[in-house]
């Protein structure tokens, strides 16, 4: 029994943190935010050479055929960095074509078919928004696509919860809070299914496993900096880090994400290994999360005082990070909603 | 990562399941009560001989002699669990006197009180904490004035646990009023029927008496019941503090609360509806499942750092804190599904579960504060944890 990254894994990580480090500082993220193209671009091209868009695909479709505790080693970093990335897109669609998908895997693999995520109506359809399919033709919209600028394909859920891939139709960008991803709103029009997949509860649960890694990586260095903060500013000649208003802060958050990181892990080699309470820890991943990942934004925050509120240093960047994480794929409760219908714990009418 | 157990290991829980299931019918009840019931102590000797209780601890004094192996205790914990039989005793003469003095105690102390304890015929207390020295445990007063081969204690203490049942004591005491306060400290055994020893009942919010109060006066014990040496008994007993956190906030024992609680909520009804049913309580119920869920995962993260012999870090600091607030939690999720019929207690007909969620709940805030309470915690999180600076001390007036 071993509850531990791998060696192998440990090298991940620190070789994708030791690229962020320089590929995606602060300066980097913040021209990205404020759509600087070019710096996009290099960042996008920089992660595309490390190989991770088959890190979720078979070995016999030309990817490395790791698994979901491995992609969330990767999009903690990601999420750590705030760095826009397709690697979640890429890897839920690799997962949710686990058992057939010759004709896309090794595209998807070499980096020649780019995918987006058109999933929020999976869990909630709001403003009209709702994916219908007739004679292998897809209509309506989706809302709050992930990483559908710059894809050649979709994957969409539809009103009855079976995934489709789509050639990207048109996209018209929706503007959150958080400025380090672009979000969209898609139009279908009669495009045409290139391929269905069953409705598939571990989808919608890889997706989300992933959001909890992206909010573990981003709560972390919230965590991080507001150690680092409280233990150099000084009022009433003492650093503040010694005042145990501000100690208890700090030993608040490391108290709540540090469990955080084990379920992560747990959940993740859960579904990998295919243990039965594994969509359900995952879910709830999702859920505890998205709960840990609000209070160290804004507890974060406050141990910064005054600066935490500017600009300047930039931390409302992994603040709004966390906040869109929280809402996608599913707010708290709709998870929690959901890991309960999973356990079969609702009534059946 | 790899959570199966190897085939030595499968084997290893196959003998513990047969064990407990060829001796289950000899397990006591819970009409089996008092610590020196006979048939509690015939299962507890049961238990060691079998290598299920007192595993590691050495054949010379009444322990199986096994090598320590995490993972052995880890599935003997989960047999006992899957099972349900009563697990082996748990007071604080086994886990904290025993390997204190296992680590300190002299061949004398060792030969004289470990095998006892293990079988619980010697039940122990322990005498730390005072009515002026809690989180600030090294303040402590009592004073233990040297006299030929004996000691002379004066003082009194608090929050003894099983001090009326216990035959000993283990005590912290001031054998130096004029050293600094961590360097004037002794550790050191003696009788309960010591003359000038007064043990009160002290009744807590629960309306049990959980704890006492005990006093000293002119107590005269001799100098051989010091464990490991005068002046410093601090060492002595920052080796057994350790063992008394690692107690504290079991994911397993949390775990088997919340699976009550889920049966509970599912069985009751208000207005006719399952509790479970109502989406405000459903939410709150699954808000703690992943919490659980959290807290295991963080025990089994610990458990490799200990095989690996690494600290666990953060992983470990946390557990008592986030522990404790968890079972709290629990149980005022299912006093406020129970509404109404949540705040009967001790007796009558519509209690639930003996009255244990509110005592539990009320218990469980005792722990909170108890062990260190929660903002000591968070200072040793931030401290040891964070690399955050210490309070700095006030100038002396």
């Amino acid at each position: 029994m071993e509850f531990a990254l791998s060696e192998d894994q440990r090298m991940l990580q620190d070789s994708l943190n030791g690229f962020l480090k320089d590929a995606a500082p602060l300066d980097t993220i913040r021209k990205i935010a404020t759509v600087d193209e070019a710096a996009g671009a290099a960042l996008a091209s920089g992660l595309d050479g490390l190989g991770l868009a088959g890190l979720h695909v078979p070995e016999a479709q030309g990817g490395l055929g790791l698994g979901l505790l491995d992609a969330c080693v990767v999009q903690e970093a990601l999420g750590n960095a705030i760095a826009p990335s397709r690697f979640l897109a890429t890897t839920v669609t690799a997962h949710a074509m686990r058992h057939a998908g010759e004709d896309f895997l090794p595209g998807i693999a070499s980096g020649d078919i780019r995918m987006g995520l058109a999933l929020t109506e999976l869990s909630s359809r709001r403003d009209g928004a709702g994916v219908t399919m007739q004679k292998d033709k897809v209509s309506g919209k989706s809302l709050l696509a992930v990483s559908a600028v710059g894809s050649t394909h979709l994957l969409a859920a539809d009103v009855d919860g079976r995934l489709h891939v789509v050639e990207t139709p048109g996209l018209s960008v929706m503007q959150t809070i958080d400025r380090t991803r672009i979000f969209s709103e898609v139009q279908y029009d009669g495009d045409t299914s290139a391929m269905a997949l069953t409705p598939d509860d571990e989808v919608l649960a890889a997706a989300r496993l992933l959001v909890a890694a992206d909010t573990l990586g981003a709560a972390q260095a919230m965590l991080d900096k507001a150690v680092a903060y409280a233990a150099e500013r000084q009022q009433f000649g003492r650093v503040i880090g010694s005042f145990q208003a501000v100690k208890h802060m700090c030993a608040e958050m490391a108290a709540r994400l540090e469990p955080s990181r084990a379920l992560v892990w747990h959940a993740a080699h859960a579904v990998d290994t295919g243990e039965p309470e594994g969509l359900v820890m995952a879910t709830l991943a999702k859920a505890h999360l998205a709960e840990a990942g609000t209070f160290i934004a804004r507890t974060a925050t406050e141990v910064h005082g005054g600066m935490g509120f500017t600009d300047l240093v930039g931390l409302h960047y992994w603040f709004k990070r966390i906040g869109v994480n929280r809402q996608l794929f599913g707010s708290p409760e709709q998870c929690r909603l959901d890991a309960a219908r999973l356990q079969g714990w609702l009534q059946t009418a | 990562m790899d959570l199966s157990f190897s085939p030595e290991y499968e084997a290893f829980r196959k003998e513990v399941a047969g064990i407990l299931a060829a001796n289950a019918h000899l397990a006591p009840t819970p009409d089996d009560r008092g610590m020196k019931n006979p048939t509690r102590q015939a299962w507890q000797k049961l238990l060691i001989e079998n290598g299920l209780a007192a595993r590691t601890i050495p054949t010379e004094y009444g322990g199986y002699g096994a090598e320590p192996d995490i993972l052995k205790s880890r599935i003997i914990a989960e047999e006992f669990a899957r099972t349900g039989l009563p697990r082996a005793m748990s007071n604080q003469g086994i886990s904290m006197l025993v390997p204190t003095l296992l680590e300190l105690g002299t061949p004398e102390q060792k030969a004289a009180y470990i095998r006892p304890t293990l079988y619980g015929e010697m039940i122990w207390c322990q005498g730390y904490s005072e009515p002026g020295a809690g989180s600030d445990l090294a303040a402590l007063r009592t004073a233990a004035v040297s006299d030929g081969d004996d000691y002379i204690i004066n003082g009194s203490k608090i929050w003894t646990s099983t001090a009326r049942q216990a035959d000993m004591i283990f005590c912290l005491v001031r054998t130096d009023p004029d050293a600094k306060k961590h360097h004037g400290i002794s550790y050191i055994l003696f009788p309960m029927d010591t003359p000038g020893i007064e043990v009160r009942p002290l009744v807590d919010m629960t309306g049990a008496a959980n704890f006492n109060e005990v006093f000293f006066t002119d107590v005269r014990v001799p100098k051989s019941g010091i464990v490991f040496a005068e002046n410093k008994g601090w060492q002595v007993a920052n080796a057994t503090l350790t063992h008394e956190r690692g107690m504290l906030g079991d994911p397993n024992a949390t775990k088997a609360r919340l699976v009550e609680l889920v049966e509970l909520m599912k069985r009751e009804t208000v207005n006719g509806e399952r509790l479970i049913d109502n989406p405000l309580l459903r939410d709150r119920l699954l808000k703690l499942q992943g919490e659980v869920y959290a807290m295991q995962a963080n025990g089994l993260r610990i458990t490799t750092h200990s095989l690996k012999k690494e600290s666990a870090g953060l992983a470990g600091l946390v557990v008592k804190l986030m522990g404790c607030e968890l079972n709290h939690e629990i149980a005022r999720l299912a006093i406020d599904a129970l509404g109404e019929l949540g705040v009967m207690y001790e007796e009558g007909g519509h209690l639930r579960a003996n009255g244990a969620w509110q005592a539990r709940y009320m218990y469980d805030l005792g722990l909170i504060i108890g062990g260190g309470t929660a903002q000591i915690q968070k200072n040793i999180i931030a401290e040891r944890g964070l690399g955050l600076p210490r309070e700095p001390k006030l100038a002396k007036a």
